[in-house]
């Protein structure tokens, strides 16, 4: 028996639920070799969760939930080896143990960082969502299935459900080589007041923000606008324009921007009041932040589209302290603006995280030769929310192995 | 027009037409009062691009959401003015509103009170029976929406007793010996609706269990602070009013609503379980999904003006309730003005998103 292992309390084991897994596979993680990035047995066995998902019917209600059954299909996950493919002076193997607190609001996110975790040759703990989403429990059963055929892969797929308990996520980071953390800023704080041992590293998903840079006149000439409404729904209110990645304001830029303008929240307006589920409360809230901003700033002008689904604020100056008057649930700040350097408060902060763009990409550069903190992202609108290996400023693949020199 | 004029009006005596005319003027004047005194007020206006030639009536009048007084400080009075500051509810960790009154303001929130309250209770003090503790008035740190509501009320009061000790119970002897020395006169109950049915209901039913009871047919109760904690109990309007007419004779019976950015214009529930607005405010129900005025039936959400707030621009507000208004001018109990229902709080969002929610301190 190691020394890890004799102090591995199963009293506190006793307050986790296994959604996948029991006490007896946690206790002997410590013990549980690496394995090197992107193994065939892995993929493969991601590729047969894959299979179970999509020949499940309930599956396909589940947007979300398709769109990872395709991430890791074997085909998409050996793309991703060809990217992060082994150099010849060294060997990676994975970190060991790698222990995954989730989102408790994103119902698929878990699943992403697990495959990840996998992908890259660790054993994993996840805590899952507390929250019963459907999709967690698809994803479970899914998992769990695959596993019958994959009895040597036991060790490496752990989902654990618990409160918001110390002593657990103390014993867990005590035998992780690596912490994963979602959920933003205060569950980071949580988390760090369990110790890590002294060679295990950590990832922390905090809280960020995103913005939109829209070139009117190339949004002008985009033929089919109906498709880009949809896709600029799927960045912001599919998700409450809460998450992370969700653009909360909309800078500008172009000759037509009035002309673009108009267009282009007519053809949102007509996606969100198809498919957004309003809440009474969302229009007093955001009512409630519009005037807030404008108590502090003059200039500032609110308008809604319509209704309360969209509201617009247009703001006459990019501050520093603008996104500590964000609001979510169809909440924008617009800014027509001449030259991209003008929003530079607004990415010199280490909470910005996601440039979605219309027009061209290069239109950012300026900012990133500034060396601005934040920006960690810089994709199409429409494509916020997909999901890649090298996530909010992160490679998770060299983050989640360790690297062997040979010489 | 003064708010002097005003106040000289009986409170339910005005019709829709006359009560229109008057609260426009009223209204309008306040808006642009606050406009000229209070900077962050005349931004918020003119970030919606506020016209006051475009108002026709005063429910054309913006508003402000209630809890922009939880986040910011709005005055339109010089510092040195304010003679009170009052607090809303709130547990610890908790934003609270701060509403800045000065002389004027808290004056006439008084006179109007009692003007309004007078109409269901007679003039004249009474001696009057608080539900609750000593403490929620006296401790600070306590201080809430209920303790505003005691200090308020108390201003009928020719004598009063604290019917509840500090550990909420029921003090029996203290509450025979008042009503034993104020024999024969109209007593005045108040507490707030929870308090009352858990600390005051329950334990004169126990006590009539062991041969104690008393009589308070003569007595007239006024209670508030809504329902959401008795309807999860199965406790509705009529029960509550039936059993404490079994347990002690009470017949008398109001409920009100009111909040502490309005306060003085309280709504008071008539003999038909009606609440009353008084000619010193109203409420306007709004349809969530874009504001616009809720016609006679229609649930929607609750808009409050009042006649009274000079030293904050609290005239015209968007509360964060659900109601229905039932009617105008044609109450069966013959008072005038619109009368309606409040269904409760209106739910918190349930949205997506990276970051964890924790649960913030609940509200009652």
């Amino acid at each position: 028996m190691t020394h890890m292992q004799k102090n591995i309390n199963l009293e506190v084991l006793r307050r986790v639920t296994y959604l996948i897994g029991s006490e007896d596979l946690i206790a002997k993680l410590p013990n549980v070799p690496a394995i090197v990035p992107f193994h065939d047995t892995i993929i493969e066995f991601l590729n047969q969760v894959s299979r179970v998902l999509m020949g499940n019917r309930a599956v396909r209600a589940y947007p979300d939930l398709v769109t990872f059954a395709f991430w890791i299909r074997k085909s998409s996950v050996l793309k991703q080896k060809e990217r992060f493919e082994n150099n010849e002076e060294a060997v990676t193997l994975g970190k060991g143990v790698a222990f995954h607190i989730a989102p408790s609001n994103v119902p698929v996110n878990f699943a992403y960082s697990l495959a990840a975790g996998l992908l890259c040759g660790n054993a994993n703990i996840v805590r899952v969502p507390s929250k019963e989403f459907a999709q967690v429990h698809l994803l479970a059963e899914a998992f769990y299935q695959a596993l019958e055929q994959y009895e040597e892969l036991r060790s490496y797929v752990l989902l654990v459900r618990y409160g918001r308990e110390k002593a657990v996520n103390d014993l867990f980071s005590s035998i992780a080589d690596v912490r994963i953390v979602w959920g933003g800023d205060r569950t980071i704080e949580e988390l760090r007041k369990s110790p890590l041992p002294p060679r295990s590293g950590e990832i922390t998903f905090a809280d960020r923000y995103s913005v939109a840079v829209i070139d009117a006149d190339s949004y002008l000439r985009i033929e089919d606008k109906a498709r880009t409404a949809e896709d600029f729904y799927n960045d912001t209110f599919l998700t409450d324009q809460n998450a992370c990645t969700s653009p909360r304001v909309i800078v500008w830029m172009g000759n037509a921007i009035e002309e673009a303008k108009e267009m282009f929240w007519e053809e949102a307006y007509r996606v969100v009041r198809k498919k957004y589920n309003f809440q009474a409360i969302q229009g007093v809230n955001k009512l409630t932040s519009g005037y807030r901003i404008a108590a502090a700033e003059s200039g500032v002008k609110i308008r809604r589209y319509m209704d309360n689904r969209i509201i617009r604020v247009s703001i006459p100056r990019i501050t520093d302290f603008l996104m500590d008057y964000r609001d979510n649930s169809g909440y924008f700040y617009e800014y027509n603006c001449d030259h991209i350097l003008e929003i530079r408060a607004l990415c010199d902060d280490k909470r910005c995280q996601t440039i979605a763009y219309i027009g061209q990409r290069e239109a950012v550069q300026p900012l990133l030769q500034a060396g601005v903190k934040g920006i960690d992202r810089v994709v199409p609108v429409g494509k916020t929310m997909d999901f890649d290996l090298i996530w909010d400023g992160y490679c998770l693949p060299s983050l989640l192995t360790r690297t062997i020199h040979l010489i | 027009m003064s708010f002097d004029e005003i106040v000289r009006i009986a409170p339910y005596s005005l019709n829709k037409r006359e009560k229109e005319e008057l609260l426009t003027k009223r209204l309008l004047e306040l808006t642009e009062h606050h406009r000229r005194q209070c900077p962050a007020y005349a931004r918020m206006l003119e970030s919606i691009g506020f016209d006051e030639k475009h108002v026709k009536r005063y429910t054309d009048l913006p508003f402000l959401p209630v809890r922009l007084f939880k986040e910011l400080d709005l005055r339109s009075v010089a510092e040195e003015a304010v003679v009170k500051t009052m607090t809303s509810s709130g547990t610890s960790g908790q934003a609270v509103s701060r509403i800045y009154l000065d002389r004027t303001t808290a004056s006439n929130q008084q006179k109007t009170m009692v003007k309004i309250v007078s109409e269901f209770t007679g003039s004249g003090r009474m001696p009057m029976i608080l539900i609750d503790c000593p403490g929620v008035v006296k401790n600070r740190a306590m201080f809430s929406a209920r303790g505003a509501g005691m200090l308020g009320f108390s201003i009928f009061a020719s004598k009063k007793m604290y019917a509840l000790d500090d550990t909420m119970r029921l003090d029996v002897e203290g509450l025979k010996e008042f009503l034993a020395n104020y024999r024969g006169q109209r007593i005045l109950l108040f507490g707030f609706t929870f308090m009352i049915w858990q600390h005051f209901y329950q334990e004169l039913m126990r006590l009539k269990e062991e041969g104690i009871t008393f009589d308070l047919s003569d007595g007239i109760m006024i209670h508030g602070g809504g329902w959401k904690k008795l309807i999860s109990e199965a406790v509705s309007r009529e029960v509550f009013h039936q059993r404490l007419k079994e347990v002690c004779g009470l017949t008398k019976i109001h409920d009100y609503y009111g909040m502490v950015e309005q306060t003085g214009c309280i709504y008071m529930e008539c003999a038909y379980g009606h609440l009353h607005a008084s000619i010193f405010s109203d409420v306007v129900t709004r349809r969530p999904i874009d504001f616009s005025e809720c016609t006679i039936g229609e649930s929607g959400i609750i808009q409050v003006v009042s006649a009274i707030p000079e030293s904050y621009p609290g005239h015209s507000l968007l509360t964060e309730d659900e109601g229905v208004i039932l009617g105008e001018d044609d109450c069966p109990c013959g008072r005038k003005g619109k009368y309606f229902k409040i269904h409760g709080r209106l739910k918190d969002a349930e949205i997506r998103g990276c970051s964890d929610t924790y649960a913030e301190k609940y509200q009652s």
